[in-house]
């Protein structure tokens, strides 16, 4: 990292208080106020539910995998929680065990399919969600088990404007940015991402990296079901037709961390979450159509990547030994 | 005769052999399940069905075998169809100019989606995943919601009749002769210099461009081509299905899977055209299978993916098993 | 009674799919050894190496490492075990620093966690070991010379505590000067008592460094001899299996200079500064200098990758403005990249495909005509395939060489660039394409050769351009002297 430039965390960070300047600006401009507790509760309530996916699929994009079976398995996760709920305060924990287990097994499951049978992450993800997809349509015709109210509580309950699921979100955030810098699984993530055949032959268990961090990202995939149960008082299958998987995907990428693997972190992600949100918030403030969201969210998911790939366009150049001439021209081919 | 030799070399490589040995079990099962199936006119209908799927995956090809991916090929058959019905409005005059809009507008979605991701280099999971959401909002948008108007019966054409009282089938659908017309461009264009640069494209960019190839050019061409086969399947499944505002959801997704289900690598550089459409046809005859077996429609997905993971998986282990480089010793044969 | 030795491989055998690669091999290394393994590409020198290296398991024979059996099924158990590789292909993680590229996979750890203090400091430590004190551990890998990246692997090696270290052709990307630098590490591992298997082409190297070498052949072992009890002549003899009359082939009768074909005056840009150059139609030039001094961007340039922006080029006595590879190739230019499977080949395809891309991409040079000798043009340069449907991945580094060359040729240029032509590829293919520049300038095309050999541009060129710090330091004529070349090269005027 050359001090003259910005890292990518550092610029992803600045485009967030851009975004937040900017959608206050607007909101004001409208008559509103982006900054009022109620705007606030909303903006840190979306952060929550896409923070925890997308955290899970930051580790497994490092990896240059992809998990587009997080929709499917939050939905399965907030199904399995709430039925074995059902409605009993004692079985909070029984409830938490159990999604968190299905969800980790979905995400072994994909883990081994993408390590092991040597399938592309696209392909082995996208079936595996289909095949969660098929279970649930046909197990599921309907919302299914009862979230005690205590529970209840993890999606509703904030202190001050601070939601405690966004407290949640944010601890798991900095335990992945923990993970990612201080265990050597974690640090192997960007090793496995950067150039497999390299870890391998570095003695990088690569496989059991890539397990790892399927299986932590089916469980953030489940926190993220645990999220729906409670915020919905019963387990949904619907839940899947919201795409999450693609908002998630489009924060780990608005984060800085490249698609390809090897690059980026957690941290970036926070930063793409909150921008989503910010966008949301002052979509929903200024009442604008929410199909217009829809154009708007692409065009900008859109313009930041090619942001970023000029940024490092410039920054891949050679250092110069010779100063450019007159009229000299930039040297891409 | 090396001219057959290199075109039965084509057919047997990048999985062509898996995916047609698939295609014939599928079809065996359907036949052991309803003899019928093979009659004409049941066959016809098949083929009518599964034209737009076949198309689509021959567009999708293009793109893949450059390197790249087109997840914006739903929204827009989506798109042309609800465009189609709230432009014609049922009247059969409108039928062509529509007919030449949607054509540009297809077009230019390939052309905006292919200068994004050459010119702006951003990967083109994301150009097309943010052209998904822009096709989906600015569609909704337009129509409010709910898709406007209606098709007129010239449109519908393509997409529901045919040459009719032809012996022994009954009916050739047009769909079917378009699917043919669009399946010979496409394997024609893989044998063109086009065709020839692109696939060295996908497979070693920095290569071909030092050896001359306008890389950015083939790649934007492979989209427009891609914006192409969206029109033409979105003209077929509105006539055939008519318009709703779930018309293209999700076959995306199931485009690719066919694609890749022939043998074609994502990441580009490997299989053929007539792979990839012959994967479409392997999906196609699996969704009339879980008709005749009677499987709950909401189970389709499950042995859907159950599928494209064991194909896909099957695929990957043979290619992990190819021989290593052995020391050959014949000499090259001037063919 | 005397040590067991460091490693004892015996009676190796290995096929792929029923072709024999490796028959019965032996390959005994005592301690504190250089040992050389040669032979022609195809010999299975890469295979033997893999085996130990634990990425191949061998059909049959036994390992013995210190006088212990051992059998690896993974990389890893080879690491281990204190056998290390450094590969031909580097194997760095260019987004990590160097600390975390010589530790990986074995990140040295306080309470579980990652200690990235120690890392840094071992990391220090093991560099200083080496002589190396100008590397900052937290560089990344992107940022390294390719020189300094092999440091970095082999103090990757030393640092997994290797007996043995294995190295791939380690010369090969590397300049005269960097080679120094690469003698004096093997030379200091040498007193450490850490053993070497060296394989490489290049017989000086081998005579240099290494105590006793072992030739293969055809999967078979020939012979291990001690250096000192060999010629280098016996040696190729032994490689090949018949004496190799002379290193170099002499001009063909008629090869006639011409009229000047490529003509740079003034060229710069920000690598490179006072360019003045001439090429004549059937002349070969040579680019001289060491590793980053300028010689691959001038080909760059030239051929429009990342062009001259001061100064004039002409072909053929028109000036042209070359702002791109389409452009140099319009103008009859080629260029036959450093790295060919980087930058030369779709290792995908068929040799077909690869051999015709040039036309293919470039409508300017596309032709029926041409189209119809590229059947030709391969053969005529010996290429060794199954078939032209052949996929090029799985040629040898010699063939893929060849097919590189073939697509260029196939355009019919008047200006041949050739970076690196022969590196990593064996005997046999380097005489052939040694045989092919001089047919190249017989035809009257203008030769530009850039290699690191010095022996090869001054057997070959009919003059020599030494370049230093993105300038040209010197011109020699034909039959200068390595040592006038390395005076030029080194920022001095020869004596």
């Amino acid at each position: 990292m050359s001090p003259r430039r910005l890292d990518t965390t550092a610029l992803i960070y600045l485009a967030l208080a851009g975004v937040v300047v900017l959608g206050g600006i607007a909101v004001a401009a409208d008559g509103g106020n982006l900054f009022s507790t109620a705007n606030l509760v909303d903006m840190l309530t979306r952060t929550s539910l896409t923070g925890f996916l997308a955290i899970g699929m930051t580790l497994v994009i490092l990896c240059r995998s992809l998990d587009l079976s997080v929709g499917y398995t939050a939905a399965l996760a907030s199904l399995v929680a709430a039925t074995a709920m059902d409605g009993d305060p004692n079985r909070i924990a029984l409830g938490v065990a159990a999604a968190l287990l299905v969800a980790g097994l979905i995400g072994a499951a994909n883990g081994a399919i993408v390590a092991f049978l040597g399938v592309n992450p696209f392909i082995a993800t996208l079936g595996v969600g289909l095949i969660i997809k098929g279970y649930l349509d046909t197990e599921y015709k309907g919302p299914a088990g009862v979230v005690p109210a205590a529970f209840q509580q993890f999606g509703y309950t904030r202190i001050a404007f601070v939601p405690v699921s966004t407290i949640v979100m944010l601890a798991l955030a900095a335990a992945g940015i923990w993970f990612l810098r201080s265990t050597r699984t974690g640090h192997h993530m960007y090793a496995v991402g950067g150039d497999i055949d390299v870890a391998r032959m570095s003695g990088v268990r690569t496989r059991t990296t890539m397990m790892t961090a399927h299986v932590l990202c089916g469980m953030f995939a489940g926190v993220a079901g645990l999220l729906l149960a409670a915020r919905f008082g019963t387990g949904s299958a619907e839940a899947y037709t919201n795409l999450y998987e693609l908002d998630a995907i489009a924060a780990v990428v608005l984060g800085g961390t490249l698609l390809l693997g090897g690059r980026g972190g957690v941290a970036g992600t926070v930063a793409g979450v909150l921008i989503l949100a910010v966008l949301d918030t002052v979509f929903n403030v200024m009442q604008i159509n929410p199909f217009a969201k829809d154009v708007l969210r692409g065009a900008i998911i859109i313009a930041a990547v090619a942001i970023y790939a000029r940024s490092q366009l410039s920054r891949a150049d050679r250092r110069p030994r010779f100063a450019a001439g007159a009229g000299a021209t930039a040297g891409r081919p | 005769m090396g001219r057959m030799r290199t075109a039965s070399a084509a057919l047997a490589g990048g999985g062509t052999g898996t995916v047609v040995a698939l295609l014939a079990v599928i079809f065996a099962a359907i036949a052991f399940a309803n003899p019928a199936f093979f009659e004409g006119p049941s066959l016809m209908a098949f083929l009518k069905q599964a034209a737009p799927l076949v198309i689509l995956a021959a567009g999708q090809y293009f793109v893949i075998v450059s390197g790249n991916f087109d997840l914006s090929v739903g929204a827009l058959v989506g798109a042309q169809v609800v465009i189609a019905a709230r432009l014609i409005d049922g009247e059969e005059s409108r039928t062509l100019p529509v007919l030449g809009l949607m054509l540009l507008f297809g077009l230019a979605v390939g052309l905006a989606n292919g200068l994004i991701t050459t010119a702006l280099k951003v990967q083109s999971f994301i150009t097309t995943l943010g052209m998904m959401l822009v096709l989906y909002g600015a569609i909704r948008l337009w129509t409010g919601g709910a898709p406007t108007g209606s098709l007129s019966e010239a449109f519908r054409g393509p997409g529901r009749r045919g040459i009719d009282d032809v012996p022994l089938v009954g009916q050739i659908p047009w769909a079917l002769l378009i699917m043919i017309g669009a399946g010979a461009a496409a394997i024609w264009l893989m044998r063109t210099r086009f065709g020839r640069v692109l696939i060295a494209t996908g497979d070693n960019e920095l290569a071909a461009e030092l050896s001359g190839a306008r890389t950015d050019t083939v790649r934007t061409a492979a989209f427009v081509l891609s914006g192409l086969s969206a029109t033409v399947a979105g003209v077929l499944i509105g006539g055939y299905a008519g318009v709703t505002s779930q018309v293209g959801e999700g076959m995306e997704f199931t485009v690719i899977t066919a694609v890749v289900l022939g043998g074609v690598v994502l990441g580009g550089g490997r299989g053929s055209v007539v792979a990839a459409m012959c994967g479409a046809l392997v999906i196609e005859a699996l969704f009339t299978l879980f008709n005749q077996m009677a499987l709950p429609a909401t189970l389709r997905p499950s042995v859907q993916g159950l599928i494209i993971i064991a194909a896909v998986a099957y695929a990957a282990g043979r290619r992990t098993r190819r021989p290593a480089p052995a020391t050959a010793t014949a000499s090259t044969d001037p063919s | 009674m005397s040590r067991s030795p460091v490693l004892a491989m015996r009676g190796i055998d290995k096929s792929f799919l029923g072709v024999p690669v490796l028959r019965s091999v032996d390959l005994v290394i005592e301690p504190g050894e250089v040992h050389a393994l040669v032979g022609e590409n195809g010999a299975g020198k890469s295979t033997l190496m893999k085996i130990l290296a634990g990425v191949h398991a061998a059909d049959a024979g036994t390992i013995e490492l210190d006088g212990r059996a051992v059998s690896f099924t993974h990389p890893l158990q080879a690491q281990q075990a204190g056998v290390a590789t450094v590969f031909q292909e580097f194997n760095l993680l260019p987004e990590l620093s160097v600390a975390e590229n010589i530790h990986l996979g074995r990140e040295p750890r306080r309470r579980g966690l990652i200690d990235r203090r120690a890392m840094a400091e071992r990391t220090a430590g093991l560099l200083a070991d080496l002589g190396v004190t100008d590397l900052d551990p937290r560089t990344k890998a992107k940022a390294l010379s390719v020189a300094r990246r092999q440091i970095v692997e082999i103090a990757k090696a030393m640092s997994q505590g290797a007996g043995l270290i294995c190295m791939d052709e380690p010369t090969a990307a590397l300049a005269d000067a960097e080679v120094e630098l690469l003698y004096r590490l093997v030379e200091r591992l040498r007193d450490k008592g850490v053993a070497i298997l060296y394989v490489s082409h290049r017989l000086r190297e081998i005579f240099d460094l290494c105590d006793r070498i072992t030739v293969l052949k055809d999967g078979e072992r020939v012979d291990t001899v001690a250096a000192a009890d060999i010629t280098p002549d016996d040696l190729v003899t032994a490689m090949v299996g018949r004496r190799i009359e002379a290193v170099f082939p002499e001009p063909l009768p008629g090869t006639a200079v011409g009229e000047v074909r490529l003509a740079v005056t003034g060229g710069g840009n920000d690598q490179v500064d006072g360019i003045d150059l001439e090429v004549r139609a059937g002349e070969i030039v040579g680019l001289a200098g060491l590793q980053g001094s300028g010689r691959t961007e001038i080909a760059e340039a030239v051929f429009g990758v990342a062009p001259f922006t001061r100064g004039t080029l002409a072909v053929d006595g028109q000036t042209k403005r070359i702002t791109g590879p389409r452009k140099a190739i319009a103008a009859g230019i080629a260029l036959v990249t450093e790295d060919r499977k980087a930058q030369g080949l779709a290792l995908n395809q068929s040799v077909r495909a690869n051999a015709r891309m040039v036309l293919d991409a470039n409508a300017r040079v596309h032709s029926r005509e041409r189209l119809a000798r590229v059947s030709g043009v391969l053969s005529s340069l010996d290429l060794v395939a199954r078939g032209e449907d052949q996929e090029v991945q799985y040629l040898s580094g010699g063939n893929q060489q060849k097919v590189v060359v073939a697509k260029w040729l196939a355009a019919e240029p008047g200006v041949i660039v050739l970076d690196e032509p022969t590196r990593g590829i064996d005997v046999g293919a380097k005489h052939k394409l040694y045989a092919v520049i001089r047919s190249l300038a017989a035809e009257g095309l203008a030769v530009l050769l850039i290699t690191s050999e010095l022996i090869e541009v001054i057997g070959l060129a009919d003059r020599i351009v030494v370049l230093h710090d993105g300038r040209i330091a010197g011109e020699l004529p034909a039959g200068a002297t390595e040592q006038q070349v390395m005076a030029y090269a080194t920022g001095r005027s020869p004596a």
